[in-house]
């Protein structure tokens, strides 16, 4: 059961002296050989396992770039599937590395809970899901609704905020397994099915006996940016997550795919690309790693256009629009800092 | 011992062969190193959180919980705190527990009976029922409990039972008298008879000792329990309004309702501990020796008379201790509601856990109030037993 694991990770907390703690994170890891990465228990798009037990997604694609950056390998990988109750004491008591579980990026998670958010890989806002035969074509005419909510999110607490500041009343039905919740809600238990829209998205894909027949709402009631997490207090493996992130958003402003990377790295006279290839050394060294690091992410991951769509853009089941997630130039958040 | 405190040691080598003085060492050496234990886990574990920068403490009890609750025994919005939305979870795990005592006791106690009947048909469907229901995991039981009430159909389409009673997959609605201020004085009315009841039954039992002669104390005093509060309510001319659910929106507003949530939780809980309960039943009956039943109907005893007032007295000894355990394993087993979104304890400390991420002092509450509940539970039912138990003359 999730409750048992929950409590083993907090026995953990409380028998354990804890040893990741010793050193830093980026030293333990290349002796270990591997990135412990915790992702979502099966969450289609960002991260999920396939037949044969092989995890993808926006988010494993994360986990795959950290690896590339330091050993050279994206496959040097071992994923920790973890509940959303799960997955705070998880990275705190060090059972994982990092956490690259569609976690949004909130003050009381930074602070409080003892996390370092590195960069947005993928701007979401909460959305509402309904029967398309129910007739509703606006949130605002949800007044009187049951609505089936996921715990162990920020949704159920975005979800009353919302109706409190609508002056609107509802009733949620909290159930805990996701098939269970999907089930009730398509068995017609709840009028309406709130989350993530990201996730509203992949579920009406996978689960919905008729996807047509269900509509999702236009309003999206709350910021939902979703950032890979570490641990706080070990500034040097903060930064090696983040510039792996960057790296990919970076490699995509400048037109380096997985195809072209070879090619513009012997080629390419753009100063930003040979730093950012390694071509111009510097960076690798600033950050402890390999000076190819980032053209290993391109070559073995992509850049993040790909990663996007491979995963839950037009080349997938989900067909996400880029919207938010479009780069800064092309009027959307993605930005990355200069690579020098 | 009193044999040893006549020649009190007095050197230390006297002290180390005296088993008083041992004993005493041993057992303060086991009391410090619990304490020793506990304050070292304690302490490594505030040390480990310190050095991670999290949050301890009790101190988001008192903060807005900002979360709502789909149903509960008291008043709760999501501005009200951390502490009232976890007193609401206490309040629908106990209201399902004890609901679910009392169905599953008495449902355990007819199968139990059943069992043992000389009708082949009935004791072969107890058999049948008790065989088939323990043996299947709680979890899937109440899985399939609420697949049966979510399929159900849509409010729109509600099954009419009659009389204002809906049913459909949002729960069964039905209509309830609206609150008058003088139903005050007719529960009061209601208190005063039970009380008198419990009377007039002390009376019956010592003047049938004393005389002989039985009294029919439960009808009459049945007669009160229902005559005197309809009499009050007469007295303030029956003043009453019934509030009818009616189709209005997503739902049904109006009257009281059973959410699909709680029926399939108190049914799965019911009906596995029930089963568990028959067999406990089962074999207590069967540890009172048969001569008993004959002694009893050679003296004039019907079969109900002799299983109520010869049997059963006796086979409760059996059946109080292990029925404590199956009380025990029901108010436990009422955790899994998460799994089905009834919102107990667990499931409302979960969320509170996810929002402020102190999941060591939210899993300290709920281990904390269940262990209350269940060594309350144990008190009461110990008391029980010494009550039930044989008087040795």
């Amino acid at each position: 059961m999730k409750a048992l694991k929950t409590l083993a990770t907090i026995a953990a907390v409380i028998v354990g002296s804890s040893p990741a703690f010793a050193g830093s994170t980026l030293d333990a890891v290349k002796a270990k050989g591997f990135v412990q990465c915790g992702v979502n228990l099966g969450l289609y798009g960002f991260s999920a396992p396939d037949e044969k037990g092989n995890w993808s997604g926006l988010d494993v694609d994360v986990c795959r770039a950290v690896a590339a950056a330091v050993f050279g390998d994206s496959t040097k990988v071992k994923y920790t599937p973890l509940s959303a109750q799960q997955r705070l004491p998880a990275l705190q008591s060090g059972e994982i590395d990092m956490l690259a579980r569609n976690t949004t990026h909130t003050l009381s998670r930074d602070t409080a809970n003892g996390l370092n958010f590195t960069v947005t890989n993928y701007y979401d806002g909460q959305g509402f899901m309904v029967p398309t035969k129910l007739g509703v074509k606006s949130a605002k005419e949800l007044n009187g609704a049951t609505i089936c909510v996921l715990p162990g999110t920020t949704t159920e607490q975005n979800l009353a905020d919302w109706f409190r500041a609508n002056k609107m009343t509802f009733k949620p039905v909290v159930i805990e397994k996701n098939e269970e919740l999907t089930s009730a809600f398509f068995s017609g238990r709840c009028d309406s099915f709130s989350s993530d829209a990201s996730q509203l998205a992949a579920v009406r894909a996978n689960e919905a006996p008729n996807p047509a027949d269900y509509t999702i709402l236009p309003e999206l009631v709350s910021k939902e940016p979703l950032a890979p997490a570490v641990r706080h207090g070990d500034d040097q493996w903060l930064d090696v997550v983040r510039w792996s992130i960057f790296a990919m958003i970076a490699a995509e402003e400048k037109g380096v795919s997985m195809a072209n990377v070879d090619q513009m790295a012997a080629t390419s006279a753009d100063p930003e690309v040979k730093r950012l290839l390694g071509v111009t050394a510097g960076n690798g060294k600033a950050l402890g790693l390999d000076e190819a690091w980032a053209k290993t992410i391109i070559k073995q991951v992509g850049n993040y256009g790909e990663s996007f769509e491979r995963n839950v853009g037009m080349g997938s089941k989900l067909k996400i629009a880029r919207g938010q997630n479009a780069l800064y130039n092309q009027g959307g958040l993605m930005y990355a800092p200069p690579f020098k | 011992m009193g044999g040893l405190r006549t020649t009190r040691p007095k050197t230390l080598r006297a002290l180390v062969y005296s088993a008083r003085f041992r004993g005493i060492v041993y057992q303060v050496l086991v009391v410090a190193g619990v304490l020793a234990l506990g304050w070292y886990l304690v302490q490594n574990t505030l040390a480990n959180l310190a050095a991670r920068g999290i949050a301890t403490g009790f101190g988001f009890m008192g903060q807005e919980a900002g979360f709502d609750i789909g149903e509960g025994v008291i008043a709760y919005s999501s501005a009200d705190t951390y502490l009232r939305a976890l007193v609401v979870g206490v309040f629908n795990t106990l209201k399902v527990a004890v609901l679910g005592i009392a169905l599953a006791s008495v449902v355990g106690l007819v199968v139990g009976i059943s069992r043992l009947s000389r009708n082949w048909l009935i004791a072969r469907l107890a058999t049948l029922y008790v065989e088939g229901v323990r043996n299947v995991p709680l979890l899937l039981q109440l899985f399939v409990w609420y697949g049966l009430v979510t399929s159900l159909p849509v409010p729109r389409q509600a099954i009419d039972v009659g009389l204002g009673v809906f049913l459909s997959n949002r729960g069964l609605k039905m209509p309830v008298p609206e609150w008058h201020s003088s139903y005050g004085s007719v529960v009061a009315m209601l208190v005063i008879a039970v009380i008198g009841m419990v009377f007039l039954r002390r009376w019956a039992i010592n003047r049938l000792y004393r005389t002989g002669r039985p009294f029919p104390w439960i009808l009459s005093g049945l007669a009160g329990v229902i005559g005197l509060p309809l009499v009050a309510f007469a007295l303030f001319g029956a003043p009453l309004v019934w509030s009818v659910p009616e189709l209005r929106g997503f739902n049904f507003q109006g009257g009281v309702d059973l959410s699909p949530e709680f029926a399939a939780l108190l049914a799965g809980l019911t009906v596995y501990t029930a089963s568990f309960i028959a067999e406990i039943v089962r074999s207590g009956i069967l540890a009172v020796p048969h001569g008993q039943t004959e002694a009893a109907l050679s003296l004039g005893l019907s079969r109900a008379k002799t299983l109520r007032l010869v049997v059963l007295p006796q086979a409760l000894r059996v059946i109080v201790p292990p029925l404590t355990s199956q009380y025990l394993n029901l108010l436990k087993n009422s955790s899994l509601a998460v799994a089905i979104g009834y919102p107990d304890l667990v499931s409302v400390a979960n969320t509170a856990i996810n929002q402020t991420g102190q999941a060591v002092e939210g899993v300290a509450v709920t281990m904390g109030v269940f262990l209350v509940i269940s060594l309350a539970l144990s008190l009461l039912m110990n008391w029980y037993n010494t009550k039930v138990a044989l008087v040795s003359r």
